[in-house]
């Protein structure tokens, strides 16, 4: 096993190499435009941001769970499915370099990522304090959240990336699971259990819900239990990436 | 040295390698042959730790491929089939990237990367996107980051698939001009490849390794080692067969074309390693004989590499 400097120096050469591939394949512009313009739609149109009164930003990062659902597995998808369709996965793992360190390399990058599409949101926050006084520190928080259900979605999307070839399958998987990640928590899917089921499994099947995680820090409250809940799932996700990429039978 | 100790495989059902074992020592160019399907690729992804082996192991200058990996791919050029290559980085942020997952840092990246670059050809493309490239310009800069880190060990898999007759020729060229200091292993194929450019040859049908020669060894096997293609002019005398078999030491004779007023016979002698050209040549004068042409053949690695790999059950 190598020291710690190669660690971070083969981390942030992978990074680096994966950051400007976004960058310089137009997903990455796609996905910051419609990022952009949908929230900015969301938060306007539909949460009535002006008509509402109020300078705060809860009517934009409601939005978020649903947004992420379908842009973060977008952005997911060609992490490790693209590699194989390629053959580079091959070089990949005969360099010499341990599969956390591709695949945490890998996973920081698209997280970069979506953190850079979350701050150019920043017009939004300037306009609640030019149009009020927000509590920054909620708006703060909710941003924390925000960025780490992205993770939580991230690192769902590479775990169904290493799945597949296909960039199709992976997203729609990735979909799929980040959809029963928002759900389960909805009153609807916990009454469906909580007729039968016992009381473990019902507060079980709600405390996985990103919503009600994301809830709690969005208004401000910034709890060790929520964000435990965040970076167990996105560690569960990416040993689970691991397992998959290593059990591998082909490229 | 790169020692493979008794490497098997299994897909399922399927046993890809089975039981494959051999070593190939610094300054060695080894060429691995076999029909598609037969474990090359495999037993080369095994070699460089792509995936790990169902049973035995390689031994890479002492670090065991499963336990000590990352030691032994260090140690390590590999270029997998097809030369796979980011198509969306530019050739050389594409070698520095490399060159920077190999620990080269600074100074010795930046002279490391141009003198590959020279090396391979590709300065005049250097700032172009991979995928704007051409198949043999891929081919090289997939080439380029297997010898980036002057390893002292090179799997090549395919090396000169899909290029140009000249491109070939550089391909070979390059490893030949590398091997004084590394141990190559490639897998062609080519077969006149392997006469031009390895010292040594392997070839492995159904995951099995059946021959482990020198080009000139594998080329004894053929049954037309040996042989003496005698061309001559006029037309075909009618006891010229038996009449050549009457000579000591050839064995049979067979008559290979008749066109035009010439002819032209295949000998078999008794022993191919000894040569009875005078008595046949003293033979024809006799004959009054007038002889174009006289060649020895050395044996054809097409021929040993059909006769080595054909399925029992074909032939």
């Amino acid at each position: 096993m190598h020291p710690k400097g190669n660690f971070v120096r083969i981390l942030w050469a992978i990074m680096k190499r994966e950051l400007a591939g976004y960058f310089g394949s137009p997903v990455a512009y796609v996905f910051l435009v419609i990022f952009l313009l949908l929230s900015g739609f969301f938060t306007f149109y539909l949460s009535r941001f002006f008509e509402a009164g109020q300078a705060d930003l809860q009517g934009f990062f409601q939005w978020h769970p649903w947004l992420f659902m379908f842009l973060v597995p977008a952005v997911a998808m060609r992490l490790w499915a693209e590699e194989r369709r390629l053959g580079t996965l091959e070089l990949l793992f005969t360099f010499p370099v341990t599969p956390t360190e591709a695949i945490l390399g890998k996973f920081l990058a698209a997280w970069c990522f979506i953190g850079i599409a979350l701050f150019l949101t920043f017009p939004l926050v300037l306009t609640t304090l030019y149009l009020g006084s927000p509590d920054l520190g909620v708006t703060f928080c909710a941003y924390v959240g925000s960025f780490l259900m992205a993770g939580v979605f991230l690192s769902v999307g590479s775990m169904t990336s290493a799945l597949t070839r296909s960039q199709v399958v992976s997203f729609i998987l990735a979909v799929v699971i980040c959809l029963f990640l928002i759900l389960a928590g909805f009153p609807p899917i916990i009454q469906m259990f909580s007729g039968w089921a016992p009381l473990w499994l019902v507060d079980g099947v709600a405390s996985i819900s990103v919503i009600t995680h994301f809830a709690a820090i969005s208004r401000g409250v910034l709890d060790l239990r929520d964000i435990l809940y965040y970076l167990s799932v996105m560690g569960f996700m990416i040993v689970v990436n691991g397992v998959i990429l290593q059990n591998r039978e082909s490229a | 040295m790169i020692e493979v100790r008794h490497l098997t495989k299994q897909f399922g059902h399927h046993l890809a390698v089975n039981d494959i074992s051999f070593s190939v020592e610094k300054r060695e160019i080894l060429a691995f042959l076999g029909p598609n399907g037969a474990g090359k690729s495999t037993t080369m992804r095994m070699i460089t730790g792509f995936f790990p082996p169902t049973g035995g192991t390689v031994i890479i200058d002492g670090n065991d491929i499963r336990t000590d990996s990352l030691a032994a791919r260090q140690k390590m050029g590999y270029l997998p089939e097809n030369a796979p290559v980011y198509p969306d980085m530019r050739v050389t942020a594409y070698l520095n990237f490399c060159a920077e997952i190999r620990g080269l840092t600074g100074r010795s990246r930046r002279d490391r990367v141009a003198e590959t670059l020279e090396r391979c050809f590709l300065t005049h493309v250097r700032d172009q996107t991979v995928s704007t490239l051409s198949k043999g310009y891929k081919q090289r800069v997939c080439f380029a980051q297997s010898i980036l880190h002057d390893p002292d060990y090179l799997i090549l898999d395919e090396p000169t698939d899909g290029l140009d007759p000249n491109q070939k020729h550089e391909v070979r060229q390059m490893i030949r001009e590398m091997s004084p200091s590394k141990a190559i292993i490639f897998s062609t194929h080519i077969l006149d490849e392997v006469e031009t450019v390895c010292s040594r040859a392997i070839i492995i049908a159904d995951g099995k390794v059946v021959a482990d020669d020198t080009p000139g060894g594998l080329k004894r096997r053929s049954s037309l080692h040996g042989t003496i293609l005698l061309t001559a002019a006029g037309p075909l005398p009618d006891d010229i067969c038996p009449y050549f078999e009457k000579i000591t030491g050839v064995s049979q004779v067979a008559i290979v074309d008749t066109e035009q007023g010439r002819f032209t016979l295949r000998i078999f002698p008794d022993d191919p390693e000894t040569s009875c050209i005078n008595r046949i040549l003293t033979a024809a004068n006799w004959k009054n004989i007038d002889i174009l042409s006289v060649s020895v053949e050395e044996g054809r690695l097409d021929e040993v590499f059909r006769q080595i790999t054909a399925d029992p059950e074909d032939a």
